[in-house]
């Protein structure tokens, strides 16, 4: 998988697949290198902030700026792996963990009420007050058993999120 | 970060790509009006949202709101798989023949008689083309006192050189509809997919464009000739040039003796199968708009002119190594604003009919977003939304 060649191996497909545990097809792993090689502009064989920030749809979300933060530098991997998330085969505790990594943005396994306040800033900007935002958060705290200094486990979220209602999809495009 | 003035961004305000929470609302709106009392309620189970389940975990149901970012999540990752604002930039490249024993010789054979027999007698066409124009231009345009004559012969060279330069790549072009006539009051506007589309407007009729300042010999014609025929130049990333052309605009299409007035307003190159935004400023003049559609057919050459990919002398040599260049321009009834319209619906109406002639799709995208970042009022719009979504689950206890 050279960074400037434009072709995959039947070998290089056979490893990708194994990497990301078998959650995408041949044909999306194929879709998913055109798409990564249509980002990576220059042909580097990873995707810089810009890059993807170049893509209007992706630039308005509310999380882009974080989520920059995990994508940055990618390269076609780390690109797959990630994504695989979004998968339909994806299990719902592999989806989970990925919401779980939003959030933990320090990587010490647990989710804060700060850490919580943080991206519900980014999510609602200036039309809450962060007063209002820590209200919710307590009073969601609270209600759950937990309480305002409670340090959230990647367990706690498989318990909290709600299994029959998560829906966390995109479909990859094959030819 | 640039900061720039935006006065023409607003409308790309105005038609942001629907969310899924948007589309899902809608989906449920449709089902839930079939009130049809006679239906078996059992056929539209799957109608129903999905059952809470039944060991409802009321207490975590608020925490669990707040922490399911998915909706939002979906997006990132969607935009992040594909958007449509990147296919409208792609060079699709045409199916690969199946080669065998009988075909490719026969390719090899074509490749000889492009690269070896036609492109020089084309390039020697474009340099006949180009010796004839320069040795009548300079003397018609510093020598000659008529002006009415001047202008003419002018406009007759300026065709005359756009017309080498379609002969150049052995244009096969249909042109549908009753040309263009110098007349007061009246814009053209065409969907935009190479340069090449102005010299094969220009080389039927001699429009006034107003383009993009480029380097190199085009610029030069955009310096030296081309403002003879009425076109303008000005570089999309400075606003005081853009005002500067607005006020052109106007002042041009009082003029009865202008040419017609060209522009394209997507405001940059598409590759012929979508169409981007209008920009509104050709829609608020006051005139007639014209609608021009043009669709290449990508038989043997895709006539994309992907500019960050190619410059423009490559493109055109590209062009000229090809068999032809196939293409449809229709020139289309001409529209005048409805009372009650704003110029931005009057755009999207004129660019629905483009579409629909060039049978190509419509996004809602700016296409000036190519060169810069999409306004942060539409972050905000989805911010409101989510914070919206926020108040409504705490059923307004908030402070």
């Amino acid at each position: 998988m050279g960074n400037s060649s434009s072709m995959l191996t039947q070998y290089d497909l056979e490893e990708l697949q194994t990497h990301c545990q078998g959650i995408f097809s041949q044909r999306e792993i194929v879709a998913l290198y055109e798409r990564f090689c249509a980002l990576d502009r220059t042909g580097k064989g990873f995707i810089l902030s810009d890059e993807f920030m170049a893509v209007p749809e992706f630039a308005l979300n509310p999380l882009a700026e974080r989520l920059l933060r995990t994508l940055e530098g990618v390269n076609f991997k780390e690109f797959i792996t990630l994504l695989s998330a979004f998968s339909a085969r994806a299990s719902y505790e592999h989806k989970v963990e990925f919401i779980f990594r939003v959030y933990d943005s320090d990587r010490n396994g647990k989710v804060t009420m700060y850490d919580i306040l943080e991206v519900l800033r980014d999510l609602s900007g200036s039309f809450l007050t962060d007063d209002q935002r820590k209200q919710v958060v307590i009073q969601a705290l609270e209600e759950a058993g937990f309480s305002e200094d409670s340090a959230l486990t990647y367990q706690d979220f498989l318990e909290v999120l709600n299994k029959a209602g998560l829906k966390m999809e995109v479909e990859v495009p094959v030819d | 970060m640039h900061k720039l003035e935006e006065p023409t961004m607003t409308e790309s305000d105005a038609f942001p790509a629907p969310t899924s929470l948007e589309k899902e609302a809608q989906d449920y709106g449709r089902t839930f009006s079939e009130t049809d009392l006679c239906r078996d309620p059992l056929e539209d189970l799957e109608a129903y949202p999905p059952a809470e389940p039944i060991i409802a975990e009321e207490t975590k149901l608020l925490l669990s709101n707040l922490l399911d970012i998915s909706p939002v999540l979906t997006e990132v990752a969607s935009a992040i798989i594909d958007d449509s604002f990147t296919r409208c930039f792609k060079s699709n490249p045409p199916e690969r023949w199946n080669w065998n024993l009988y075909l490719f010789p026969l390719w090899c054979l074509g490749v000889v008689v492009r690269y070896g027999i036609l492109f020089p007698v084309r390039v020697l066409l474009l340099t006949a083309g180009w010796i004839v124009f320069l040795t009548c231009f300079f003397p018609v345009h510093y020598c000659m006192q008529d002006h009415k004559l001047r202008r003419k012969l002018e406009r007759d060279l300026v065709v005359f050189l756009f017309g080498s330069f379609v002969a150049s790549w052995t244009a096969v072009i249909k042109y549908h509809g009753p040309r263009p006539s110098p007349r007061q009051k009246q814009v053209f506007v065409a969907n935009h997919t190479s340069m090449i589309d102005f010299y094969v407007l220009e080389q039927s009729t001699a429009f006034a464009c107003i383009m993009q300042k480029h380097p190199g010999w085009v610029g030069w014609l955009q310096t030296y000739a081309l403002p003879s025929v009425g076109c303008i130049s000005f570089n999309r990333t400075e606003a005081k040039d853009r005002h500067y052309v607005a006020k052109r605009l106007r002042e041009h299409v009082e003029d009865p003796e202008s040419n017609p007035l060209l522009i394209f307003p997507e405001g940059t190159c598409v590759n012929n199968e979508y169409v981007v935004m209008f920009k509104k400023g050709a829609f608020e003049l006051g005139c007639t708009v014209c609608p021009i559609a043009i669709k290449y057919n990508k038989i043997f050459v895709d006539a994309f002119w992907n500019s960050r990919k190619q410059s423009f002398t490559q493109h055109l040599i590209r062009l000229m190594t090809s068999w032809a260049v196939v293409c449809d321009v229709w020139y289309m009834e001409p529209q005048n604003i409805l009372p009650g319209e704003t110029s931005i619906e009057f755009a999207e109406r004129v660019r629905k009919l483009i579409a629909d002639r060039a049978g190509i799709k419509m996004v809602p995208w700016d296409g000036y977003l190519k060169y810069q970042r999409p306004s942060p009022k539409l972050t905000e719009k989805k911010q409101q939304e989510l914070a919206n979504a926020v108040f409504r689950k705490l059923e307004g206890k908030l402070l």
